[in-house]
């Protein structure tokens, strides 16, 4: 019988990704209601020292994968692994990141196992040791409950941001151990040539705590100075609607919306934005919405927490010396 | 270079959904139904494989009669030809039996490269390509905003968004790829490609032509059901932020974040 939670920790350049304490978090609380315990995995190289505080949110165990070929993740390398380890312990259920990693390999491994995966949840339940996933679908204009028919492990995806983190507890015991595994190097075809961070190493919108995002109300690209400086001044990563990006403004990585990105910040700040069906599906889930916007009609005002009727070219400014005076 | 490219037909993103009384489906009267977005920069990047390289553009689908619509598109933008899988079976089935369906489809045909949308646009599962992959057994790049085939045509050198850049990867043929959006700018039909598209081959087959049983790919194979689908949560209503002026609204706004939200 299938027994236990995995989660599926995410490191980059050696450092554990804040899904990971999320995910731990969440698959605590799930493996209380069914009395049985968690266990994160972790794959990398000279990755051990890291594993130790994925316990203090809750792992009982972590299982490290550490070569150097895990270094940098590639789908074939890291699809091969969990598979190994998954057919040799036969967890119950196994969550990851619905991160670009966790998005990758989902699919894969959920091929190579012959079983049913949930992509991109954003709340998790148990019914009688079965997991329930909710997930969005149409970008968020709906929320399917699905079900795993009698099939283990059930794999789901997180999505990043939505998961509340434990309260690090410095107390409590964790085990970890080395996994064993094989890696077959002629299985593996793709090679990792090169990696681009964009300037300025900037928090991704899809993880980021605060997002200042402008529409077609900017008027031009060259005005996002304003908001690249509200955005400097409290922390946020600045997006983008469908329709600046269409104009060439912004690049495509920038959009929030139904074909960009979906994202769940805590503060989301929306400059010039209308605020058509596909960016509010895109955004809709943030914590606190605000508006600025010229036209008090605007449908973004439907959904914003705070809304200011008035041209953002004089409040996002006003704003950001306001912000000085309490930062 | 011979390329296929897996399409699905979703709901125009202007749609809004409406959940039906079943409260497992949405209601479909009204809906304007189009190629998914992600898919037309996978048929357009096919169609540019082509004029570098020659060979053959196949789209397949899989759904019922309506989606040969969207292939009959994907014709006209310049697609030589369409197999689309039209089996009551497989209406409600899952990502990875609809991967099954198309693995059957492309078992038979000679290909070099694969492409797909990165997700469809409906049910954001975003899983159908890379179990694809997996069952054919050859290597994916997701999330594809560029790609560079050798003059050979021997490897491919792809660049995938990822969080905050872009990773490179080099991948041998025969391969899977995933669409994003920023690929390329695709092309609109044009009316002598409309007309042509009419002429063009467009199969539709059944799952007993692929040798497939619904016992193995139908709604009773899905590892995955939907039990219920409820729209989004509704939003406490906002307030509007007082003031005579921007500076006053500003000041009010900075201190209900600050003071009240306490996100700032």
């Amino acid at each position: 019988m299938a027994q236990g939670i995995w989660i599926v920790a995410e490191q980059r350049e050696g450092e554990l990704r804040k899904i990971s304490f999320e995910l731990v978090s969440e698959g605590r609380r799930l493996a209380d209601k069914m009395g049985q315990s968690v266990t994160a995995i972790l794959l990398g190289s000279h990755i051990k020292g890291k594993a130790a505080v994925l316990g203090k949110y809750g792992a009982d165990k972590v299982i490290v994968a550490d070569d150097e070929r895990l270094a940098t993740y590639t789908t074939d390398t890291y699809v091969s692994v969990l598979a190994q380890l998954t057919r040799a312990s036969e967890p119950a259920i196994i969550l990851l990141g619905a991160t670009v990693q966790g998005k990758d390999m989902s699919g894969r491994l959920a091929a190579r196992l012959g079983v049913g995966m949930a992509q991109d949840c954003v709340a998790f339940s148990i019914e009688n040791s079965n997991l329930i996933a909710i997930r969005p679908i149409y970008a968020g204009k709906a929320y399917a409950t699905v079900t795993f028919e009698e099939s283990w492990p059930q794999i789901a995806t997180g999505r990043p941001n939505v998961f509340e983190l434990n309260e690090p507890d410095d107390s409590r015991p964790v085990e970890v151990i080395g996994a064993e595994f094989n890696l077959d190097d002629s299985q593996f075809k793709t090679k990792i040539i090169e990696s681009i961070q964009q300037a300025g190493g900037k928090v991704d919108l899809t993880e980021a705590e605060r997002i200042v995002s402008g529409g077609r109300g900017m008027k031009g690209p060259e005005n996002y100075v304003i908001l690249e400086e509200l955005a400097d001044l409290i922390g946020a990563t600045v997006g983008a609607s469908r329709s600046a990006v269409d104009a060439g403004w912004r690049p495509h990585s920038d959009q929030v919306g139904q074909t960009g990105k979906v994202v769940s910040p805590n503060l989301y700040i929306a400059c010039g934005i209308s605020g058509a069906i596909q960016h509010l599906a895109g955004m809709g889930t943030s914590k606190y919405i605000v508006a600025v916007n010229k036209d008090p009609d605007a449908p973004i005002f439907q959904k914003a927490d705070y809304g200011v009727v008035g041209d953002l070219f004089e409040v996002v400014p006003a704003l950001i010396e306001e912000l000085k005076k309490i930062l | 270079m011979n390329t296929v490219v897996c399409l699905k037909q979703v709901p125009d993103t202007e749609s809004q959904i409406k959940i039906a009384p079943d409260g497992r489906s949405i209601v479909t009267d009204n809906i304007k139904w189009v190629m998914n977005p992600y898919d037309e920069y996978a048929v357009e990047e096919a169609l540019r494989l082509k004029e570098k390289f020659g060979g053959e553009v196949t789209i397949i689908g899989v759904g019922p009669k309506r989606v040969t619509e969207s292939i009959r598109t994907a014709l006209a933008m310049g697609a030589d030809r369409g197999i689309l899988v039209d089996d009551p079976a497989v209406a409600d089935t899952d990502p990875l039996s609809t991967a099954r369906v198309l693995k059957a489809v492309i078992n038979d045909l000679d290909y070099d490269i694969i492409l797909c949308g990165k997700q469809g646009v409906d049910g954001d599962y975003g899983l159908v390509g890379s179990s694809l992959a997996e069952l054919l057994g050859i290597p994916q790049i997701s999330v594809v905003v560029k790609l560079e085939v050798s003059a050979d045509g021997s490897t491919v050198r792809a660049h995938r968004e990822v969080e905050g850049g872009i990773s490179v990867i080099e991948s041998p043929l025969p391969l899977l790829i995933t669409a994003q959006k920023g690929l390329n700018e695709p092309r609109y039909a044009s009316l002598p490609g409309i007309m042509k598209a009419k002429k063009k081959p467009l199969d539709i087959k059944t799952l007993a032509d692929l040798g497939l049983d619904p016992s193995e790919v139908g709604a009773d194979a899905a590892k995955i059901k939907i039990m219920q689908i409820t729209p989004p949560g509704q939003r406490e209503p906002g307030k509007v932020v007082e003031g005579e002026t921007p500076q006053e609204k500003a000041a009010n706004l900075a201190r209900l974040l600050h003071e009240e939200a306490k996100v700032i």
